[in-house]
């Protein structure tokens, strides 16, 4: 990691700070381009041509991951992908309100989902479907709050996965309280590493402009706290280029809080095993926080409602086109000859299956009762509450019978 | 050749268009932004994208990116580098996406925007204008639906304003910008688009004072109080009642903070009955506020309780739920056969 003497400030225009590499400053500033390029600093383990690039320091973190557990890496991500675009195809039909696609992102999320272990906890953003996935919740709950049925769906303890959260960097300060006490509780640096826990947390490039954010990271860094912040850049906070939040790239932001950052090929799924991996065993071990930024791209919309030809091209998107992070595996394993055109093909069939079972669920969902309105506001409910609800039940009642 | 007499008709033309809410909205700010090189435009994705309403839209291609800043995710950082231009000379306008997301500049607006002029005695003005799209009925996900109004209306010093039609956005959008007050301009966010609320909007019009609050439907059987998202609803009662022989009066509160309640005082002294209707959840509200200063100027004219048609006392549900929660007909004319028959 270079220091910061390394670096110096650059000259407005000269460059885009934030990515380190590529566009024109006129791009930068007509906001139209982001960038393909990581940089030299940028950790790659599988180049996108599929190529397996050796890492003294990271290989050992995959010491596990033979051709079986990589065609599961490619399960993974292919499944996810399919339920994604699936669910933004029901939002198109008017079964979901909203849909926030991940595409693009499928090697970042279940790279780092992947590298957690049961007791750890993950607090995502509203974009994480793929990281939901890897902790074991049914893609189908998901599905609720984008039907808007419902705010969350799942048993977070019962997963290891807080709750969606909507206002933008709330979670990383969540996430840090959660680490402090992982610590209180005596779960970091013990001999038996089996007892030790840790906690990610997901968080967008934009995001990184919070003050909640910021907080997360002095917290965490104060209480040496076992969290790992994954900042997924995928370039874009809906029409804002990464440039619009930082002249520096944002992994080098760790350095001013006094914990490693690291940047990491978003789009390799290896790489974000290991590196997640690498860094939840720093924390466990007393040495975190750690930052990694997973450098990688929004292939689609922010989400259904947003309009991405109003702000980007889309050679920018064909560009990244190459980068795919699972046609990258796909190659790694056709080419290591451990990717058999039947297992790709049984994949698909799979990745079919799930999404037609999505569906089905989807269209099939009960809206919730009025009552819902009124339950769980309260661990206590006061009386008050009460009695609004019944009053406003039996109002409701009246209509059943024909009074009004 | 004579140059052609223009009849006063055709000049009225030349500055009347009719349009939706959201575009005399962006009217308003273009003409703020053309009158005054000061004022500034100011929030997440305003510039290129033109907000994820397209209010702000074509002014950052218009005025320069020195005029419409898309700014770092971070709405403290809006309101308080707003609060320093200000303080400089500028008149920012801020944009929050969606009222869900004020909160992180709750800090900024309530310690440092409404008590400046106090704290120096008037040495220092903040002309910032903070635009909040709020309310529900949208079909959207959670913190995109909420009415926190009231919350704001709460703190002295600040001015709080809300428009429901394309006349008052155009006008009020200019006012709230040329006032020396801090104004928080609260938007209808269902109603920015609806081409039924479109209404021709005269430029050269003699507007309304900002702070004042209109009658915008004669009557005489109860009166209706609301503002911004709950106007449609509070007209189409007043239109049903009078299907059933009922006239009733509605008023359109515009200015939350200060409260200009001497229309509706003027008009329970002849009805006698009042609803009031807004989305905000009713403890503690901007609802109970005008139930409380009725009752208390009102008292011997009154025939039933102040009524109040609102949001539960609850989070906003999942929006599956929100036709329940957002003041809908049937809710306001129970609440007005409730006034009438009590
Ligand atoms: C506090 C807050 N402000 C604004 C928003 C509206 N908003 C939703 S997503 C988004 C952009 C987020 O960008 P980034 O952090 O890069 O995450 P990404 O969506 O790209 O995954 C914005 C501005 C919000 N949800 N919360
Ligand atoms: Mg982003």
């Amino acid at each position: 990691m270079p220091s910061p003497e390394q670096w110096t400030r650059p000259d407005p225009g000269a460059g885009p700070a934030a990515t380190a590499a590529q566009p024109s400053p006129e791009q930068v500033i007509a906001g139209l381009r982001a960038t393909t390029e990581g940089g030299a600093e940028l950790t790659q383990l599988l180049t996108p041509e599929g190529e397996r690039l050796e890492d003294s320091r990271f290989d050992p973190y995959l010491a596990d991951i033979d051709a079986e557990a990589l065609r599961g890496l490619y399960r993974d991500m292919v499944l996810v992908r399919r339920a994604d675009r699936e669910s933004n195809a029901m939002q198109r039909q008017g079964q979901l309100g909203i849909w926030v696609p991940l595409l693009g992102q499928e090697a970042a999320q279940v790279g780092s989902g992947r590298a957690l272990r049961p007791a750890d906890m993950a607090f995502p953003s509203y974009r994480e479907h793929g990281v939901a996935y890897t902790r074991g919740v049914d893609f189908r709950e998901l599905l609720g709050i984008f039907r808007c049925t419902d705010h969350s769906g799942w048993d977070p303890a019962e997963y290891g996965f807080h709750p969606y959260t909507i206002v933008i960097g709330n979670q990383v300060l969540n996430a840090a309280g959660y680490a402090m006490g992982q610590k209180f509780d005596g779960k970091v640096g013990n001999a038996d590493d089996a007892d030790n826990e840790a906690t990610i947390v997901y968080f967008g490039d934009g995001a990184t402009s919070q003050g909640d954010v910021h907080e997360g990271f002095v917290w965490g860094a104060v209480y040496d706290a076992p969290v790992v912040y994954f900042c997924q850049n995928n370039q874009w906070a809906i029409s804002e280029p990464t440039e619009r939040q930082s002249r520096l790239p944002l992994y080098q932001r760790a350095r001013g809080y006094g914990f490693p950052g690291i940047r990491v090929d978003g789009n390799d799924v290896l790489a974000c095993l290991a590196v997640t991996r690498w860094a939840l065993d720093e924390c466990r071990h007393g040495n975190g926080p750690v930052l990694i930024e997973a450098f990688t791209y929004r292939m689609d919309a922010h989400t259904t409602t947003d309009d991405p030809t109003r702000y980007r091209l889309s050679d920018e998107l064909e560009a990244w086109k190459l980068k795919d992070p699972i046609e990258r595996v796909r190659a790694h394993l056709a080419r290591a000859g451990s990717g058999e055109q039947d297992f790709f093909d049984s994949v698909d069939a799979e990745a079919d299956e799930f999404a037609a079972q999505l569906r089905d669920f989807c269209f099939n969902m009960p809206d919730p009762p009025p009552e819902r309105i009124f339950s769980e506001v309260y661990a206590d409910t006061p009386a008050a509450l009460d009695a609004q609800r019944e009053e406003y039940l039996s109002y409701l009642a009246g209509f059943a019978g024909g009074e009004h | 050749m004579a140059a052609p007499v223009q009849s006063p008709v055709d000049t009225q033309a030349a500055t009347t268009q009719t349009m939706t809410i959201g575009k005399a909205l962006n009217n308003g700010l273009r003409a703020s932004m053309e009158a005054d090189p000061k004022v500034l435009v100011m929030g997440e994705d305003v510039g290129k994208l033109g907000g994820v309403f397209r209010v702000t839209d074509g002014l950052q291609k218009d005025f320069g990116e020195h005029r419409v800043l898309d700014t770092p995710l971070a709405e403290s950082g809006i309101v308080g580098t707003a609060i320093g231009l200000a303080v400089r000379g500028f008149r920012p306008v801020c944009e929050i996406q969606f009222e869900g997301f004020i909160f992180p500049a709750f800090d900024q607006i309530s310690s440092q925007l409404a008590k400046l002029h106090y704290r120096t005695q008037g040495k220092l003005k903040a002309p910032v204008v903070i635009r909040v799209p709020f309310g529900g009925g949208i079909g959207a996900v959670e913190h995109h639906s909420e009415s926190p109004e009231s919350l704001f209306s709460h703190i002295p010093g600040l001015k709080v304003v809300s428009c429901s039609n394309p006349v008052d956005a155009y006008w009020m959008m200019q006012q709230a910008i040329s006032s020396d007050d801090p104004v928080m301009l609260f938007e209808p966010k269902k109603l920015y688009h609806s081409s039924a609320l479109k209404a021709p909007v005269d430029t050269t019009a003699t507007p309304d004072p900002l702070h004042s609050s209109r009658v915008v439907r004669h009557g005489d059987a109860a009166t209706i109080a609301a503002y911004g998202p709950s106007l449609p609803v509070a007209l189409d009662a007043a239109t049903a009642a009078q299907e059933e022989g009922r006239s009733l009066e509605v008023i359109d509160l515009r200015t939350l903070s200060p409260l200009d309640l001497g229309p509706v005082f003027e008009s329970v002294r002849r009805t006698g009955r009042l609803v009031v209707v807004s989305e905000a959840p009713s403890e503690v509200s901007l609802a109970s506020e005008v139930a409380a200063r009725v009752q208390q100027e009102c008292f011997y004219s009154l025939e039933a309780p102040v009524q109040r048609v609102t949001g539960f006392d609850t989070p906003y549900p999942p929006a599956k739920l929100e036709e329940h929660f957002v003041p809908d007909l049937d809710r306001v004319l129970h609440a007005v056969d409730n006034a009438l028959e009590w």
